[in-house]
């Protein structure tokens, strides 16, 4: 069965060592996703598989037959960018930029997360609903590392979005 | 990446025979397998696609416990109603451990059989008797930071990384197992991971083509349930020491004291001396002082890691005096 990337299907490669990432970057020519580690200890390579945030360093891509892949090309286009995109842009919440395809996939999953009342580390209870507090963000957007430490503005960016009525 | 044969397992007959082979691993989640592929720690022959067998539900079991299938993600099992409400612990340990990128994709049973951290092990340029047998410990007397204090040998010093595995632990669940005939076979999780001892290669009790299939809980107790956990920064790293705690008391005494520790041994560590020394005993600083005591009594430091021996007692004191409602 074919992946299904941003709405367009492709079949997967032969060499089963591709991880999500390299057929993503060399492949597919699609570079938003980003190699930074290559270890899943950064983030930078965050990528949607069902609407579920994962590291496509740390994923082959032949077990990804019949999945639908969401990167940072799919989320908006500089003409039409998504809310966190523009909230990234209005914020600066960012320096070299080069987490920044991974901070926004993975904010775009946790907000969906705090939606399903899913808890983090940093959650009093349990139990939802769920908040989008600072503290909230921090523990969920602990994955996605940024060398320039443009924590504050990231921080900031994704509370303005979480604040309106439908972040999506 | 060494090159290897990629098989889907279309059953878990197929995952078993597969797997067989003592150059073939399973994979699942692979968040912990790939990493170390990538390093050359791991160079399978044959890896055994098993992610899509149908194997990740999380269901009740008939005396009111709960079968946590063995590829339910970390995620799916810490989001649970059921985990939320009647096993608080097993929630609060799955996610204070890894980022949720990882949550979503490492599963029950990789994350039981994930390999130590240790950086000797984790450098195909360093000696380690677990990767490579007979070759020595770079840790014994190198950078020790990350390594036990508990039952330790000569051939290795590292310690089981997870969080999961030392809440179940103390919840008293059971690993169930399939071998390669289909035969099923039940190990306690405080018996399926092995001290290093002379054989330090060897993690837990799985034998080739072996596979987990699912882990069960008993029926929920009446209990505080805590995961303590002690780390060089507040998210997404490794315990430097953890604790996680099922206790209740009865007319002020303890009716129940089910403990488990994470960052200190090649296992989580559980000694059945703790609950024997705290059962029908008043809660008090020095109980927990001789709790400590018993707990630590073999310890033994190897230099940087030396500091989680005092700290093993105050996260154990803080714990109980927490689930105790006493302030210390």
């Amino acid at each position: 069965m074919p992946i299904t990337i941003n709405s367009q299907t492709y079949d997967l490669p032969d060499d089963p060592r591709v991880t999500l990432l390299d057929f993503l970057r060399h492949d597919l020519a699609l570079p938003g996703t980003k190699k930074g580690c290559d270890h899943g200890q950064c983030g930078a390579c965050t990528v949607l598989v069902d609407g579920m945030r994962i590291n496509s360093c740390l994923s082959l891509a032949a077990m990804h037959d019949g999945d639908h892949v969401t990167t940072i090309e799919g989320l908006g286009t500089p003409a039409a960018p998504s809310k966190l995109q523009q909230a990234f842009v209005d914020y600066d919440g960012y320096q070299c930029g080069y987490c920044t395809p991974g901070q926004i996939c993975s904010a775009t999953a946790m907000l969906q997360e705090i939606a399903n009342g899913w808890p983090s580390d940093a959650s009093e209870s349990l139990e939802g609903p769920m908040e989008a507090s600072g503290a909230e963000i921090r523990e969920r957007m602990s994955g996605n590392l940024c060398r320039c430490g443009a924590y504050a503005n990231i921080v900031a960016a994704i509370e303005d979005v979480a604040a309106q009525e439908d972040p999506a | 990446m060494r090159p290897f044969d990629f098989q889907r397992a279309d059953g878990l007959d197929h995952a078993s025979q597969l797997c067989a082979d003592g150059d073939s691993k399973p994979i699942a989640g692979g968040t912990n397998l790939i990493d170390l592929m990538k390093l050359q720690v791991e160079t399978p022959q044959t890896l055994v696609d098993i992610h899509r067998l149908p194997m990740g539900q999380i269901a009740d079991t008939d005396d009111g416990g709960l079968r946590i299938g063995a590829l339910a993600s970390n995620t799916a099992t810490a989001v649970h109603d059921r985990v939320r409400s009647d096993y608080p612990l097993l929630a609060r340990a799955i996610l204070a451990g890894a980022s949720q990128q990882l949550r979503n994709k490492a599963t029950t049973g990789g994350n039981l059989c994930q390999r130590t951290r240790c950086y000797y092990f984790m450098n195909i340029d360093q000696p380690c008797n677990k990767r490579e047998p007979g070759s020595g410990c770079g840790a014994l007397k190198g950078i020790a930071r990350l390594h036990a204090v508990l039952g330790t040998s000569d051939q290795c010093i590292a310690t089981y990384p997870g969080d999961m595995a030392v809440a179940m632990s103390a919840l008293g669940a059971t690993v169930e197992i399939a071998d390669t005939s289909g035969k099923s076979r039940s190990v306690a999780v405080r018996d399926f991971h092995c001290l290093p001892g002379d054989t330090p290669w060897r993690d837990n009790v799985l034998e080739e083509g072996e596979l987990i299939t699912a882990v069960i809980l008993p029926p929920p107790v009446e209990a505080r349930q805590l995961y303590r956990k002690v780390r060089e920064r507040s998210s997404y790293a490794f315990a430097m020491v953890s604790v996680a705690a099922v206790v209740a008391l009865e007319d002020g005494r303890f009716s129940r004291a089910d403990l488990a520790f994470g960052g200190l041994a090649h296992k989580p560590w559980h000694d059945p001396r703790l609950s024997e020394l705290l059962l029908n005993k008043e809660p008090s600083a020095q109980l927990f002082d001789e709790a400590a005591d018993v707990l630590l009594d073999s310890a033994q430091g190897y230099g940087e890691n030396d500091f989680k021996i005092p700290l093993a007692r105050r996260t154990l004191a803080a714990v109980l005096a927490e689930a105790t409602g006493m302030e210390l």
